[in-house]
């Protein structure tokens, strides 16, 4: 049976061609069955042997990231065919190389032509901009200078040397908005006011090559007389980085510069637009590929890396290589390295060896997408150790049960149901979406868990008979009201007592679960209390007796058939002898006391407290008197059946305690006085060769620490696992007493209102009574449940049998890689 | 004694289809054992939670308590005695 232990694994010695080596690790990883050992590990990792391999993958998959991050920068969508290219050969990996090398200089290319296309854009935008401007200026300029001419004339004539006409020089540039005051005030102070400077602002924001930010800037014109105001001018024009332009005097030279400008600008935009459509194109056309080459890279590299694991023999032919492969699995293995072997066109076939070794081997149990929820809930507390019994096969079942005696309610069980029916009819399309979000992942996982767990607590949701915290009465109640309206107004008060005379109770009980009629009731919860604490006992005890029980397999199998004797029978006797009694008791109490029992020592005043007459039990107290009618015992020859249980129990520990221990000693003589007599042998006694194994223990008195402490933990967890059992009623009471209250503090006061405003306000008092319902009732009570449900399973149960002191296997796989790799980046 | 035999016979029996007869019937194949585990666990303990609160219920010691107002509206919806 798959999944009742783990697989039986053998360790294999892989003998590979060097040419073949690649593809035939390639077929494995494939498959997915081997676990690789490293056998060089004192070397580092610059030293081994494909090292360089591994730093071309490495060179490749940056030109890749390169590639992704400038498809992802122009929003072009990433096609993902979800299709799982094969690992290409080694002679192909030269040939992507090449076509990711041609791809990244291509763009880079593009990337630095486009940038200089554009600087050169702004340049000639910007003198565009100056000549429309700077001809304003130029106008005014020429009226002012025909005044001041005249000003001149009339006042000054200092100035005007040989009779020459004032000629003043002028710079046009271009400047960031923002540091134009400062510009102004420097130019000011610089050239102490001589020079006359006009702005205007250019009202179209411009591209910033380098950044991509669109900037506003002022086109300035500055006027000034003589060579050194010119230097002193353009010195502060570097200083504030603004571009100066040549700008023509004359208007009609002017016009003709502005009309080569247009054109120019216009030539410029479609080359722009040509080159931004290449880029593009080359984009799209690598968008395709990009997903198929990152499978393809990630898998070279993964294949590089297990070969750096192999050692290569003396005559560097070939690799060597061990792995841990399940023995079932062999023949696949050897068919994918036939495979393999024949695709690279070699002509030695692979050898695959079987090792013997002392090594435990790693666990390995085979699951499918249903049973490996439950497998990891066990592994997430400790793994397997090789091959004994594995608890996932009996969690698929025991889990859900436990948590819907938690959860009980039918209600809120249809709605956990319909969520996860949802997640796995629609398991295909929520996978391929690749949701991140942890919370999201962990639930979906667990998916078929949370189908389980709904089912059953519809099932017990019925059997607690609590829909939302109402009953259901499908059968018709056990129950009638067997009084006349006079005697209900003036002589009733309390209990429907169910005895014959008063006929309140038909005498066979409802059929399927708890009757409806105590849902009305006003006793219910300590009607309740006393059935949900019995039957936590009762699934408690049968749950560890079976965790007991499946002791024995492990024993058999690992060949310790003495241990049934002296650890098997001593803990059984002990669980059965007091707990699975107490059990008995509280059947024999269902059956036997009755409200409307003829004989009085079965009425209830009569009946025995279960507790009491336990701890009676174990305290050797026996009464001698009984109260009136009742008599002192539940059935006859009770006081020595339950003496001798007792002793018993008791006599059982010291068997457990020293009968382990006992048993190695014996082992231990028999083995030296056979080591004595058979000194040539060197083959020696089997038992001889177990003390020699890894963990067994060495001495006596290791064995019996360890036996002492096994027995202490299972005495003393029998007790307080049982109690801790009682979680199970803990929790069901506090989810229907929650729901209850949400029940009568919410829903009913929205129904209780009448007229037509009742209908709105129920529709808002719903949507509060749904919300509170989804997230304190099933999410939160849920969660909750589930973790009792788990320490349960962890502690209480596993305890009885699990060591859970075992590695996992980790087989090369490609797809565990590709699941992982993308989540790291 | 108050056990009635219809609920008990049509429950048991139905576990004991699910439980006892059914995982005769699972198909070949690597899933044979999981899903007889499967079937064989879920009978024994649905049945066994059946049977807990029936025995439970089938010798009351106490009987509800419940308001002279519920009682009156509990005549009037279910009928009062059990003597026809």
């Amino acid at each position: 049976m798959p999944l009742f232990r783990s697989e039986e694994m053998t360790l294999c010695q892989l003998f590979l061609q060097s040419e073949a080596a690649y593809a035939c690790v390639a077929e494995l990883g494939e498959l997915g069955l081997a676990q690789f050992r490293d056998l060089n590990p004192d070397v580092s990792a610059f030293q081994r042997k494909f090292v360089n391999e591994v730093r071309r993958c490495d060179e490749m998959e940056r030109k890749l990231r390169y590639l992704e991050k400038e498809i992802k920068r122009d929003d072009i969508p990433i096609l993902d065919t979800g299709e799982n290219p094969e690992a290409p050969q080694p002679r192909e990996m030269i040939d992507l190389e090449a076509a990711f090398e041609k791809l990244e200089n291509e763009l880079r290319e593009v990337n630095q032509n486009s940038e200089a296309l554009k600087k050169n854009f702004l340049e000639l935008t910007e003198l565009k901009h100056i000549l429309r401007k700077t001809q304003t200026f130029f106008d005014e300029m020429a009226e002012s200078g025909h005044e001041d001419e005249h000003a001149n004339l009339l006042g000054d004539d200092g100035l005007r040397a040989g009779g020459q006409v004032l000629k003043l020089g002028f710079v046009a540039g271009v400047i960031l908005r923002e540091r134009l005051p400062a510009f102004e005030r420097m130019l000011w102070r610089a050239c102490r006011g001589n020079v006359f400077l006009r702005q205007a602002e250019i009202d179209a924001a411009l591209e910033d090559p380098v950044t991509g930010d669109q900037v506003y800037k002022s086109v300035f014109i500055i006027f000034f007389q003589g060579d050194q105001l010119k230097t002193r001018v353009k010195k502060i024009c570097e200083g504030f980085r603004a571009t100066l332009y040549p700008c023509p005097e004359t208007p009609a030279e002017r016009r003709e510069m502005a009309i080569g400008v247009m054109t120019r600008i216009e030539d410029l935009n479609t080359v722009l637009g040509q080159t931004q459509d290449h880029r593009h194109r080359v984009l799209v056309a690598a968008a395709k590929n990009i997903k198929n080459w990152f499978v393809k890279v990630r898998k070279i590299k993964s294949i590089y890396h297990t070969l750096n694991l192999f050692n290569l023999d003396v005559t560097q032919k070939c690799l060597i290589a061990e792995c841990w492969i399940p023995v079932t699995d062999m023949e696949t293995i050897q068919m994918s390295l036939r495979r393999g072997t024949e695709r690279s066109g070699s002509s030695v076939p692979p050898i695959l060896n079987r090792m013997m070794t002392r090594e435990v081997p790693p666990t390995y149990n085979r699951t499918n997408k249903f049973t490996a929820g439950f497998q990891n809930l066990v592994d997430a507390y400790g793994v397997a150790t090789y091959r004994e019994v594995n608890p996932a096969s009996f969690t698929i079942i025991s889990f859900p049960f436990l948590f819907s005696m938690m959860f009980g309610d039918a209600g809120h069980g249809l709605l956990m149901t319909l969520f996860a029916l949802w997640m796995v009819v629609k398991e295909k399309p929520l996978a391929a979406k690749k949701i991140q979000s942890e919370i999201w992942v962990i639930c979906f996982a667990g998916r078929y868990i949370m189908l389980l767990m709904g089912l059953f607590s519809i099932y017990a949701g019925f059997i607690y008979n609590d829909v939302f915290s109402k009953g259901v009465n499908i059968f018709g109640s056990a129950y009638k009201v067997n009084l006349t309206d006079h005697e209900l107004q003036h002589h009733h008060s309390g209990m429907l007592v169910p005895n014959e005379a008063n006929n309140h109770y038909r005498q066979t009980p409802y059929p399927f679960g708890v009757d409806p009629i105590w849902m009305l009731a006003e006793n219910k919860i300590p009607y309740l209390n006393a059935y949900k604490m019995k039957i936590s006992i009762i699934f408690g005890v049968v749950h560890m007796g079976f965790g007991v029980i499946l002791g024995i397999w492990n024993h058999r199998f690992f060949g310790r058939n003495m241990n049934i004797l002296v650890e098997f029978v001593p803990q059984i006797i002990f669980l059965v002898f007091l707990f699975g009694y107490l059990c008995i008791l509280m059947f024999i109490k269902w059956t036997k006391y009755y409200a409307g029992a003829e004989d009085q020592a079965l009425t209830p005043g009569c009946a025995p407290s279960i507790l009491i007459t336990f701890i009676g039990m174990v305290l050797f107290k026996y009464d001698t008197v009984a109260l009136d009618g009742c008599e002192n015992y539940m059935y006859p020859g009770q006081e020595t059946l339950q003496k001798v249980m007792i002793i018993t129990a008791v006599l059982v520990v010291p068997i457990l305690l020293f009968g382990k221990p006992i048993l190695f000693k014996m082992e231990m003589n028999k083995a030296k006085n056979h080591a004595v007599s058979e000194d040539v042998e060197v083959a020696g006694v089997p038992q001889t060769e177990n003390h020699e194994g890894g963990d067994e223990p060495h001495e006596f008195s290791d064995v019996m620490i360890h036996q002492a402490i096994h027995t202490i933990e299972y005495v003393l967890g029998s007790v307080s696992h049982t109690a801790s059992y009682l979680r199970l009623w803990a929790l069901s009471l506090a989810h229907s007493q929650l729901s209850e209250v949400l029940w009568l503090m919410v829903l009913r006061k929205g129904l209780m209102f009448q007229d037509w405003y009742g209908g709105v306000i129920l529709y808002f008092i719903f949507a509060a009574w749904a919300a509170l319902t989804v997230s304190i009732l099933v999410l939160m009570e849920g969660l909750s449940a589930f973790l009792h449900t788990l320490r349960l399973h962890w502690v209480e149960f596993q305890s009885k049998f699990y060591a859970g002191a075992g590695y996992l296997f980790v087989p090369f796989s490609f797809e565990n890689i590709m699941e992982v790799q993308p989540g790291e980046e | 004694m108050g056990a009635s035999a219809v609920p008990i016979i049509v429950v048991t029996a139905f576990w004991f289809v699910v439980g006892a007869i059914l995982p005769w019937f699972v198909p070949k194949g690597p899933n044979r054992g999981v899903t007889q585990t499967v079937l064989v666990m879920t009978a024994c303990s649905c049945w066994l939670f059946w049977l807990c609160c029936y025995l439970m219920q089938m010798n009351p010691l106490i009987g509800p308590e419940m308001s002279n107002h519920t009682l009156l509206v509990m005549k009037q919806e279910w009928g009062s005695s059990w003597k026809d």
